[in-house]
């Protein structure tokens, strides 16, 4: 029937229309924040930053991450796995986006256990224990406390060292660096420059993957 | 009603009034996925939050796709019946948001005081086109076909 021919024309129409529509948009989207990125080598990497894995690891991870963020707290495993995968070749560097309330003064705390020596013990109690202190998406650092003391860290000194001007001022150079490289959600993951084509843990995967290759091939070569 | 029963798709009409508000229908149908997809490109693929106001708006427009679409297969002159009051209260929030964004409604009579702002302009095209604006016209437009589909098919 002729209107069906019209209906079913136009829907498939609509279809190509809307997917190649999203194709075009998120490759644009990536190549321009690859661009960014390029052009602000210095914002994507600080030396203050809390990294992990060995320093000349041909693939480096930069992630923007926020404690109180679930998304977060599920890629954690998933980060960790392609590191343990490949534990010579990967270094992660963890950069600051505090974007939920409250989230700011987790970080202060989690800043305040590198100097006690158990940054990534603390980062990972925190994740683990998640739900019990983010409400509403609200981090609530006074229920915090407790995941933090549970891997041996001194919470009264945490809650002195946390007050340093020198923690604040790392995290609002984080959060610059975050405006600079047009990073508005978390996390963001940025593989030797390149950010995600579009978010999903397959594209991390991919990402990594390709970045290996890629690396292992110019070491050959 | 002049007495007498009809049948549902109207039978008494004229095969190419019938047809003309098909069409009409359609492309009602065809506005309301436009916008539909739209606001969804702009949502889930852009990541432009929507406000308060835009969701009503959406809660007006998304389910023209499917009632429309119903009232095309088998022809129903009666959809426009069950269409109009969806596109004509989403047409109404629709100025209310446009009037807000222009100004010209103070933003202290605004639903939205937390959140995402109904009057900050997320999006501007060619200097005035915007989100707000878009969706009026799009009510507009199908609100004008729904009742063109009305008048062709009534007999």
């Amino acid at each position: 029937m002729k209107h069906k021919t019209i209906f079913i024309t136009a829907l498939v129409l609509l279809a190509i229309v809307f997917a190649g529509g999203i194709q075009i948009y998120r490759s644009q989207k990536a190549e321009e924040t690859a661009r960014t990125a390029a052009k602000n080598k210095e914002a994507l990497v600080r030396v203050h930053s809390p990294t992990i894995g060995k320093a000349n690891a041909p693939v480096h991870i930069v992630e923007f991450f926020d404690p109180a963020c679930g998304t977060c707290a599920a890629f954690y495993p998933l980060v960790k796995q392609l590191m343990a995968a490949h534990p010579d070749d990967i270094r992660l560097t963890v950069r600051y986006a505090p974007f939920h309330p409250g989230s700011d003064e987790v970080v202060k705390a989690l800043e305040a256990s590198r100097k006690q020596g158990k940054y990534w013990q603390a980062l990972e109690s925190l994740l683990a224990a998640q739900p019990a202190w983010v409400q509403n998406h609200h981090a609530h650092a006074d229920l915090a406390w407790p995941y933090l003391a549970r891997v041996g860290l001194d919470t009264e000194l945490l809650k002195s060292d946390m007050q340093s001007p020198d923690i604040a001022r790392l995290i609002a150079q984080d959060l610059e660096d975050a405006k600079t490289l047009n990073v508005t959600q978390t996390p963001e993951y940025f593989v030797n420059g390149r950010p995600l084509p579009s978010f999903g843990s397959e594209q991390l995967r991919n990402l990594v993957e390709e970045e290996l290759v890629a690396t292992s091939k110019g070491k050959a070569g | 009603m002049s007495g007498g029963s009809r049948t549902l798709d109207g039978a008494s009409t004229q095969p190419a009034q019938r047809n003309a508000g098909w069409v009409l229908v359609f492309a009602a149908w065809l506005l309301a996925t436009i916008s539909t997809l739209g606001a969804l490109f702009l949502s889930e693929v852009m990541g432009v939050a929507p406000c308060s106001l835009c969701w009503y708006q959406r809660v007006f427009m998304f389910p023209l796709v499917l009632v429309l679409a119903a009232g095309l297969f088998p022809q129903d002159r009666k959809v426009v019946r069950y269409a109009l009051p969806l596109a004509a209260a989403g047409w109404l929030i629709a100025l209310f948001h446009l009037l807000l964004t222009r100004g010209l409604i103070p933003e202290s009579l605004t639903p939205c005081m937390q959140g995402i702002p109904c009057s900050r302009v997320e999006m501007e095209w060619f200097g005035f086109v915007t989100i707000p604006l878009l969706s009026l016209l799009s009510f507009s437009a199908i609100g004008l076909a729904l009742a063109g589909a009305h008048y062709k098919t009534r007999q």
